[in-house]
């Protein structure tokens, strides 16, 4: 039994447009000290699954169905007072952008010890000692003078440092990062991911890394799910995703990362963009900006044997489709 | 501190206009020797009186004369009352402040908590009615609403007197009328009254203040940090939307101190406001100088209260500050 | 903002833009629309206009002809019949005038003060305001600094100080509402030319040689307009209640242009002894024509701001 268990969950927004359908029947689970990384493009789900795991779905969206099961326990539909004990204390999540996370109105202890004395019974001091420690061990030069800072006195990077402390604080067993790495530069991207590798390890912590870059999750995550559309398409271990690419949105995702080997060669691309969510193709959903695509594609599709594709097996190797 | 001394001076430049338009004004249009002097005078007593009031000399030598007695705190004594002018106005300054005070408290305690509210459960019935509330309140003319509040809580139902002020006590040594239960009585309706409109304005900007932040990434970390409902919005969104409120607040201060004029007139409340209406009437020249005087002079304060209040909530204010 | 506004914002970037283009006036009008509250609002300014320029010919009586009055009426409570067998629908005041007459009268006079000060403050502002965006330099200062001054006080202050210099009269109180008004107008046509000079379609009339004061009014201007309409409508309705609050102070109006705000005042002492109708009933009409006008308003500001349309 995995850590975090997702089954089929459907996550939708009733808007004045009509329902949109924002994750439609996704399924993964993730064990402690595992990093899974979830990746797709913008409006593809993978952010709105991270936060219906969190209950933070506002209105209009609402989980509508699947089971979302916490150690264990089922939690999707729990009562707000109690998926409020597990939110900061047991689950955490990490936000894209680390100018906005943080309130720009409150000092770096006040968001801290908060933070823990929402959970835990411990005195002001402990809770101030304890946030000092961690802001430490995220990398944080002097915390002692720091904690006494506004966040608008930090630079991004040092910022994002802080919310992987906040997150860090109580020890959590699950830690969601929604993009933790887009807004910021690559020197320090790869920093922050050093950094999130290092503290998952020590703690086992079980991690959701979701992204739209794949180029970051290799060498970083266990496992891989591609989302597309509301749906996962694919999932596999890194390396085998990145060697061997399955389903054809995958293949176009990989082939339009730079990289050394394909030097000289004009980067592929996906052609189109992504279904409109009100308005989705019946069948396979990729099909309209697929290279692969025939008579049976317009059936709806299934994910067999861990990729959502009914031709997956008789598509050519991608590595002889490089070739 | 360059700031500060900047605006001092700024401040000061411009009550040095003001002065100067409003004398030139007042004596270019009205002619207090109408006024004061008694139709039925001899042209020897009349003499005697335009001389004694200054009213003979040329016009910048009035003001010259008037700007030097300005300056060593005499603005002249009032033609109706034969009293200083500035005396006159400080006496009464105590009521319509805390008339104001009053006004605000109100405006402020009822304001945030409805536009707080209005704005967390936005699209509800109960948010709709606090904003239909504040549209209303806003529209209404504020002389009609006293004559209605009168109407109904002092002549249908009686709970309210109908006008003055009440009883005056002495707190940590301030004497006003809101340190007895009689004074309380008295100064309810005009508080309200001067409060509403400010009041629709506190709700209305609390309420997209609210909206604003409660979308705010800052305020979803909140939550995944697992904190209380009431620790977000008391401590995360209060804390954010109460800038733009202060500004309101601390520049409304001297907007409540001028329309207390109508409020001060209706309940016959004795204030700076009433006075300055009965001065106006009878071109009690002196007066209305030094009233203007003194409210240029209030405002100037407030506008540097203000600018303090917000560094003390604006943490990134703080930082231009030092930068500067 | 509006109480109307309840589409949920918050999907807004999941859901596709393709709306087919359609003509901007048909879009607002269309927009206006959906909302019944404004419409309401629309309906009700429109009858009490109307109401106010038919006024001679609807009116029981011309409040105002001595000698259709009659001191026997004097303080009819509303619905009674007075001495000349006519019904006091609203009641009458002191001087036995048909308050629902007065009340059409009045509202005439405070329309007129309202759009007449309202315009005129409205074509200096924006003049200022443009003159001041465009010229930018030494000009913009000197414009600006007054405004910023102008604003630093409160309408009805300015105004007092006005009236206690000009006295009172219906001149007069056009000219301090004027005085009052314009800069407000100044400033959002500032900021609103500001924000439209830097765009493509000025820089190519600058690229084609037009003259500065063809650019300023053929240009500039049509583009500042939306946003200088809607500011235009509410200051009507602050017009309006700040005459009506001047005339009630006494500085305003004189006794022979007897505004709402004279009625109200007329009737102050009688609420004390219970004859609530000589204060009340014109307080109402001002206020629904003020709450009219705002209505209005703030639909327009909702529809004529693509940014707020859910």
């Amino acid at each position: 039994m995995s850590l975090l268990q997702i089954d089929n969950l459907q996550t939708h927004f009733f808007t004045s447009a009509g329902v949109v359908k924002a994750v439609d029947g996704v399924s993964y689970a993730v064990d402690r000290g595992e990093v899974l990384a979830v990746v797709g493009e913008s409006g593809s789900g993978k952010s709105v699954t991270g936060l219906s795991v969190m209950g933070l779905i506002d209105a209009p969206g609402r989980v509508v169905g699947g089971a979302i099961r916490f150690d264990g326990r089922e939690i999707a539909g729990l009562p707000n007072a109690e998926m409020r004990k597990l939110r900061g204390a047991r689950i955490a999540m990490i936000f894209q952008d680390p100018m906005m996370t943080l309130n720009p109105v409150l000092r770096i202890d006040t968001q801290m010890v908060e933070t823990i004395l929402a959970h835990r019974a411990m005195s002001r001091s402990e809770a101030w000692a304890l946030s000092r420690d961690t802001l430490g061990r995220v990398g944080i030069p002097s915390p002692d003078e720091r904690m006494r800072a506004y966040p608008h006195q930090f630079s991004g990077g040092m910022r994002q440092r802080v919310a992987i402390a906040i997150a860090l604080l109580n020890k959590p067993d699950l830690i969601i990062a929604d993009e933790p790495t887009t807004a910021l530069d690559v020197t320090i991207q790869a920093q922050i991911l050093h950094l999130m590798q290092g503290l998952v390890e020590e703690e086992r912590t079980a991690l959701v890394w979701i992204t739209h870059d794949l180029s970051v999750v290799a060498g970083f995550a266990d496992r891989v799910a591609v989302m597309y559309a509301g749906e996962i398409v694919e999932e596999a271990r890194t390396d085998d995703l990145i060697a061997a690419p399955r389903h054809p949105y995958t293949r176009g995702l990989i082939g339009s990362v730079p990289s050394r080997n394909l030097r000289g060669r004009r980067l592929a691309q996906i052609p189109g963009g992504a279904p409109p969510a009100l308005n989705r193709p019946e069948g396979c959903r990729f099909a309209p900006r697929c290279a692969f695509c025939t008579e049976g594609c317009e059936r709806p599709q299934e994910l067999r044997d861990k990729v959502r594709c009914w031709r997956a097996a008789e598509l050519p190797e991608y590595a002889e489709a490089l070739a | 501190m360059v700031f500060v001394i900047r605006r001092l001076l700024q401040a000061l430049f411009l009550g040095l206009v003001m002065s100067a338009l409003v004398f030139a004004g007042i004596f270019a249009v009205g002619n207090p020797v109408d006024i004061l002097i008694d139709p039925d005078a001899t042209q020897a007593e009349r003499a005697r009186l335009i001389a004694q009031l200054g009213l003979d000399r040329p016009f910048h030598e009035q003001y010259f004369i008037f700007l030097g007695n300005l300056l060593q705190g005499d603005f002249g004594n009032s033609f109706v009352y034969n009293r200083p002018a500035l005396t006159l106005i400080l006496e009464r300054m105590p009521a319509t402040l805390e008339l104001a005070f009053a006004a605000i408290v109100i405006a402020v305690v009822l304001g945030i908590p409805l536009g707080v509210y209005a704005g967390l459960r936005h699209g509800t019935p109960g948010s709709q009615a606090v904003m239909a509330g504040s549209i209303l309140g806003f529209s209404v003319p504020n002389f009609w609403q006293a004559i209605m509040l009168i109407m109904v809580f002092s002549v249908m139902l009686g709970w309210f007197p109908v006008s003055g002020r009440g009883e005056v006590g002495t707190f940590l040594g301030i004497r006003s009328s809101l340190f007895t239960l009689n004074g309380l009585h008295h100064i309810a309706l005009p508080a309200i009254n001067l409060a509403i409109g400010h009041l629709a304005l506190v709700i209305r900007l609390a309420r997209s203040g609210t909206r604003e932040v409660q979308a705010q990434d800052f305020i979803r970390f909140a939550r995944a940090k697992g904190l209380s409902e009431p620790r977000i919005v008391l401590v995360h969104l209060l804390r954010n939307i109460l800038i733009p409120i202060v500004t309101l607040v601390g520049m409304s201060f001297g907007g409540l101190i001028a329309f207390a004029v109508v409020t001060e007139t209706i309940f016959a409340w004795p204030g700076m406001g009433k006075l300055i209406i009965d001065s106006i009437r009878m071109l009690d020249r002196p007066v209305v100088v030094a009233y203007l005087i003194v409210i240029v002079v209030i405002f100037i304060i407030l506008n540097l209260l203000v600018d303090l209040l917000y560094s003390l909530i604006d943490p990134r204010i703080r930082l231009d500050e030092a930068r500067q | 903002m509006s109480v109307t506004d309840t589409q949920p914002p918050a999907a807004a970037p999941l859901i596709p833009r393709a709306q087919p283009p359609e003509r901007p006036a048909a879009r607002i009008i269309r927009d206006f629309a959906r909302s019944p509250l404004a419409l309401f609002g629309l309906a009700l300014l429109l009858v009490i206009v109307l109401a106010a320029l038919l006024a001679p010919w609807i009116t029981p009586q011309n409040p105002y002809d001595l000698r259709s009055l009659s001191i026997m009426d004097s303080r009819l409570a509303p619905g009674e019949v007075g001495f000349s067998g006519v019904s006091f629908w609203l009641g009458s005041d002191g001087q036995g005038r048909d308050m629902f007459s007065a009340i059409l009268y009045g509202l005439r006079i405070s329309l007129m003060v309202g759009l007449i000060a309202c315009t005129s403050a409205l074509l200096i502002g924006l003049t200022l305001g443009l003159v001041a965006a465009y010229f930018g330099g030494r000009t913009d200062t000197v414009i600006m600094r007054l405004v910023d001054l102008h604003l630093s006080f409160p309408p009805i202050l300015v105004a007092l100080i006005l009236l206690a210099i000009l006295g009172r009269g219906l001149e007069n109180i056009i000219v301090a509402l004027i005085i009052v008004q314009w800069a407000t107008f100044a400033r959002m046509a500032r900021a609103t030319a500001l924000s439209e000079r830097g765009r493509e379609y000025v820089e190519a009339a600058q690229s084609l040689g037009l003259s500065r004061i063809r650019i300023l009014f053929g240009h500039l201007l049509p583009n500042c307009l939306p946003p200088l309409m809607v500011l235009y409508t509410v200051e009507i309705a602050s017009a309006i209640a700040l005459e009506a609050t001047l005339s009630f102070l006494g500085v305003g109006l004189p006794a022979t242009q007897p505004s709402l705000g004279l009625l109200i005042s007329n009737g102050f002492q009688f609420v004390l002894s219970g004859q609530y109708w000589i204060s009340v009933f014109p307080g109402i009409a001002l206020l629904l024509l003020i709450v009219a006008i705002n209505l209005v308003g703030d639909r327009l500001r909702d529809v004529l701001n693509p940014r707020n349309i859910t």
